[in-house]
């Protein structure tokens, strides 16, 4: 084991982990948004407001992530209508072609958390609330979502930790994220197991870190108290 | 819209079988270690238990990219020593050996969880059982652990089944000749990205989709002489 070569390299490896954390914060993020009146239409009792997100989470959750990225930084520009839409300078950007399809992807597996949650509330508050005067909005507002939030909490933090690890793949379209900066390091040290052995510890402390802060969340709001086992 | 495929459908149907191959494999190979490291994470001795820990903590916090990429380009230097040092010349990884060794450790890895869930809800009282009939450690594992754990691990297995078929297109960057690498050779040719990445998009959804008939048939035929609960 070269541990100086890993030394040397550490601030590039630094950078890289620094352009991970931020497509992985921004997707999560931008796709809970995305996410909310998704899994909110998932959760409804009519057909036909849940057919559409269903196609949407159907297709995102059953190709892989790899084939979604290709499809929208190579396949877009097959069509000129793209390459002459105000929108081109951004779609042909692999930072934000990753950070675009990461979250339409993450925003379809947080919209079956979100379902889940929602129809994890127990019907007697949603009834309680009913009951109160509050109006539909008022009851998923101030009730339903909150209750719900807690819920899918635990299964939120995991989605992150796989969005984390989904991230490598960012380099598949010559993003220099942690894994894109170690196989340019690779490239010009020829030390593949030093390199990548540093690249796995640094996924493994990220990964580490945000569980610990999840749990922390978990104690602040209080979703252990909330379960009512 | 008429699918014009510029001849590249046999291409990509081999692709789709070599996807299915590996997928198998790296199945396999996870199945034997999810399996042992559910073993190891409930047997009673301490380094065991240590063993199954560091390996599923380990191998789930790290990209299953990292480690297709990692086991394929990491083993170069030692497989070649290796070679020399039995005198059959230069042994290397091919990219399938490689991408369902990696795939099947990270497959693994999720399957101790699914595994250990398993074994933890069978009742004590028929291992107990076993014991009383004087049966020995490994049968009562092979003919009253193992036959009912199935029933309980399956339906966590179908799911990280679903997780494996998608994570075969990583191999795809180490250059092996399945769906993904297939219609990058079709787009360089053909100069249609979008046409062509879609094409495999639907590949892996149809995969996807007979996968989860079979899984339901697999977890029906499981569950026989069971009443659902809940």
């Amino acid at each position: 084991m070269n541990w100086e070569v890993i030394y040397k390299y550490l601030p590039k490896l630094l950078e890289g982990a620094q352009l991970t954390l931020e497509l992985v914060a921004i997707a999560v993020v931008a796709g809970l948004i995305l996410a909310l009146p998704m899994g909110i239409a998932r959760a409804s009792k009519h057909w036909y407001v849940r057919a559409l997100p269903y196609g949407y989470i159907f297709f995102f959750r059953g190709t892989p992530l790899l084939v979604q990225l290709f499809l929208v930084y190579y396949g877009l520009a097959q069509f000129d209508a793209v390459r002459q839409g105000p929108l081109w300078p951004y779609l042909r950007d692999p930072y934000w072609c990753a950070i675009i399809t990461m979250t339409l992807h993450t925003a379809a597996y947080i919209a079956e958390i979100l379902r889940g949650a929602i129809q994890a509330v127990p019907p007697g508050e949603i009834e309680a609330a009913r009951a109160l005067g509050m109006s539909r909005a008022q009851a998923m507002l101030y009730i339903i979502l909150p209750r719900a939030a807690r819920i899918g909490l635990p299964a939120y933090s995991n989605e992150v930790i796989l969005m984390l690890k989904a991230s490598a793949l960012a380099s598949t379209i010559t993003l220099l994220e942690l894994t894109g900066m170690s196989r340019t390091i690779i490239a010009r040290t020829y030390l593949p197991v030093e390199i990548f052995f540093a690249a796995g510890v640094f996924y493994l402390v990220i990964a580490f870190v945000l569980v610990q802060a999840f749990k922390q969340l978990e104690r602040w709001l209080r979703v252990d108290a909330c379960q009512g086992r | 819209m008429i699918l014009d495929l510029h001849g590249f459908g046999p291409a990509l149907a081999a692709g789709t079988l070599v996807t299915i191959q590996l997928a198998l494999f790296a199945l396999a190979i996870g199945l034997v270690l999810g399996l042992l490291g559910a073993l190891a994470k409930t047997s009673s001795h301490k380094p065991l238990q240590w063993l199954g820990g560091t390996y599923s903590t380990l191998v789930r916090g790290v990209p299953e990219l990292l480690w297709v990429l990692l086991i394929y380009f990491g083993t170069v230097q030692g497989l070649a020593a290796l070679g020399e040092f039995l005198g059959v010349g230069s042994l290397e990884l091919t990219p399938f050996a490689a991408g369902s060794i990696a795939l099947g450790l990270c497959f693994g890895a999720y399957a101790t969880e699914v595994f250990r869930g398993a074994i933890l809800a069978i009742p004590k009282g028929h291992r107990e059982a076993g014991m009383a009939l004087g049966m020995s450690k490994g049968r009562i594992l092979w003919k009253l652990i193992l036959p009912q754990m199935w029933r309980i691990a399956l339906p966590g297995l179908g799911n990280l089944f679903m997780i494996l078929m998608k994570d075969t297109a990583l191999v795809s960057v180490i250059g092996l000749e399945e769906v993904m690498r297939r219609s990058q050779i079709a787009v360089t040719a053909s100069k249609e990205p979008f046409t062509f990445y879609m094409v495999a998009a639907f590949i892996y959804l149809g995969l996807t989709v007979i996968a989860m008939i079979g899984m339901h048939f697999l977890e029906k035929r499981a569950s026989r002489g069971f009443v659902r609960s809940v």
